[in-house]
């Protein structure tokens, strides 16, 4: 079974975020990089599947040179082969998913796996992008995932519950916490990861639609009024609950 | 140039969602302000409150009727949706981002060679050019955006604009058929949580933290969000140690809520849990450590022991809601 799983390279979820003196980037200074937290799920999932049906694992990443480091972090839990499809410039979300789509064309992919989103443009649509310009089957926000034969059956997380999703390869799965438990890295697998060549290729340019203008940093909240130290302030809150607040 | 936008109406158990009537009416103030029609498409089985949308200013809906649609499809709906552009000509598409929009608006975007933005809080047609803009970072920072698209295909953030009815008139509802039903992915189950309401729909979301000290201890979070009507939310660190369900987890790695009212008990306040819950309207902190950062956003705080304040928060809102 070949398996494909695109990661990506993004701010720890505990960094703060500053915006640039001119609005239009995020300040790069003092933030600590990481694999995109979702992509351990799908990376797990893609091993577990290699585990039981044999085959190779290829972790793809589109950006510069940094997010080597989520592409070796994945061949240290265990993956084959990485791939760097290497660009600088900013891509929009579509421009991203069809860089990853034309790669992903030449593998022949059994199952693609994405985290179901980056934890900095909070998008969560690259995985389906990729599926509908490849031609797959997709399935998003996955929490729990088996494949028989050609017979795909996913539950994938929806409001207030979760739906049965029943479809075929080859499939796009973009992967939910709760699908699995990722593994730790191994000693082993790091050292071994070390020794692998992480491709490098150059994906087509085209041309973005989505144009950003800038960014902006939330109003900062006033910090509000300490009411109380003890349950003799559960009176006074419920009043301003109801009379100034008016929210219940 | 004429803008022809199209509003999906979702729905999953025959009614149209309260959040896809939130776009509907937004749609339709737009199109006063700009040279602008404005339809809705929706897809189905039975839906029961179709007629509604008139009241939200759209006075046509073209309704795809399948039996075999009684649940959802992406195949199918993705079709159905993407032909209804071309025949139609709509150069801008509207979904909520809901699960069911966040999974179809990329498939439509790629089958009509358009632009997407996604989870957006503001959306502007300024001299025939589209902006948006949407919470970026978990709502840490917002981004500003043009989409450049002959099809824009946008999604907004539940709860973003007001429902307006304007006026007590029925849409029209134009019946379809569908020729060619792909069922390739299509939904068997629909499988409900326990917990009776979702924290991304919920007006008022009671949470729980590591303050309070074991799961069985949630029985005082669940009682207050049930004499509240409100949705149980929790932080990672609760649900990393399994005393909650992943569904459940406020913040930048679980979900992102905006409610009118959020009420966080024994939650320390880490950036991470910030940011899935700062643009509450309404914030309440209780908590021992009167240096919780989670203070710092809140609008009423009480420095306190959550075992005593909340049976007594329970108390007095039994008494209040007894006397309505």
């Amino acid at each position: 079974m070949k398996l494909v799983v695109c990661v990506s390279y993004v701010p720890d979820t505990a960094s703060k975020i500053n915006v640039s003196l001119d609005g239009k980037s995020i300040e790069q200074a003092g933030v600590t990089y990481i694999l995109n937290p979702y992509d351990e799920f799908a990376i797990e999932e893609a091993l577990k599947l290699k585990e039981k049906f044999g085959g190779e694992v290829e972790i793809i990443s589109l950006g510069g040179d940094k997010n080597k480091e989520s592409i070796q972090k994945a061949l240290a839990m265990g993956a084959d082969n990485g791939i760097l499809l290497k660009d600088d410039s900013y891509r929009d979300s579509m421009t991203i998913a069809s860089g990853l789509a034309e790669e992903i064309k030449t593998l022949n992919a059994d199952i693609v796996l994405f985290g179901k989103q980056s934890v900095d443009y909070d998008n969560g649509i690259i995985g389906q992008l990729t599926a509908e310009l490849l031609g797959y089957n997709c399935v998003s926000v996955v929490t729990k995932l088996e494949i028989s034969d050609k017979t795909v059956t996913a539950e994938r997380e929806i409001e207030g519950g979760k739906e049965v999703v029943i479809t075929s390869l080859p499939v796009v799965i973009t992967a939910q916490k709760g699908l699995n438990e990722p593994r730790y890295a191994s000693l082993k697998g790091i050292m071994a990861a070390k020794k692998k060549v992480i491709v490098e290729k150059t994906p087509s340019s085209c041309d973005n639609k989505v144009i950003i203008d800038g960014f902006t940093k939330p109003a900062p909240k006033q910090a509000g009024k300490i009411i109380g130290t003890d349950a003799s302030a559960a009176a006074e809150l419920v009043r301003l609950l109801k009379e100034e607040a008016k929210v219940i | 140039m004429e803008n022809k936008i199209l509003v999906f109406l979702e729905q999953r158990t025959g009614l149209i969602k309260r959040s896809s009537f939130e776009i509907a009416s937004y749609a339709y103030s737009l199109s006063q302000k700009i040279n602008a029609s404005v339809e809705a498409i929706t897809i189905g089985k039975e839906i029961s409150n179709i007629e509604e949308t008139g009241n939200y200013g759209i006075s046509k809906v073209y309704f795809y009727k399948n039996a075999e649609l009684d649940l959802y499809s992406s195949s199918a709906y993705k079709k159905i949706i993407s032909s209804h552009i071309k025949e139609n000509g709509n150069n801008l598409v509207l979904f909520s981002n809901t699960s069911m929009g966040k999974e179809l608006s990329p498939l439509v975007a790629v089958m009509n060679d358009g632009a997407l933005a996604v989870d957006c809080t503001k959306l502007e047609i300024e001299n025939d050019t589209v902006k948006v803009t949407r919470p970026v970072y978990a709502g840490k920072a917002f981004m500003a955006a043009e989409l450049k698209g002959d099809v824009n295909v946008i999604t907004i953030r539940p709860n973003t604009f007001p429902l307006n009815k304007i006026s007590e008139s029925n849409a029209e509802i134009v019946v379809k058929k569908i020729d060619d039903l792909d069922l390739s992915v299509r939904v068997l189950e629909v499988i409900k949580s326990d917990s009776k309401l979702d924290v991304t729909e919920a007006d008022i979301i009671v949470s729980g933290g590591r303050g309070l000290k074991a799961p069985e201890n949630f029985k005082i979070v669940e009682e207050l969000s049930q004499v509240l009507g409100a949705a149980t939310g929790a932080s990672r660190a609760v649900v990393d140690a399994g005393w909650r369900p992943h569904g459940e987890q406020v913040g930048q790695t679980g979900k992102t809520v905006s409610p009118n009212l959020y009420i966080a008990l024994g939650i320390s306040g880490a950036i991470q849990h910030l940011a899935g819950m700062r643009s509450s309207k309404y914030i309440v902190a209780i908590n021992k450590d009167k240096d919780a950062p989670i203070f710092q956003v809140a609008d009423y705080g009480i420095v306190g022991d959550l075992f005593e304040v909340v049976p007594e928060l329970i108390n007095e809102l039994k008494k209040i809601k007894g006397n309505e």
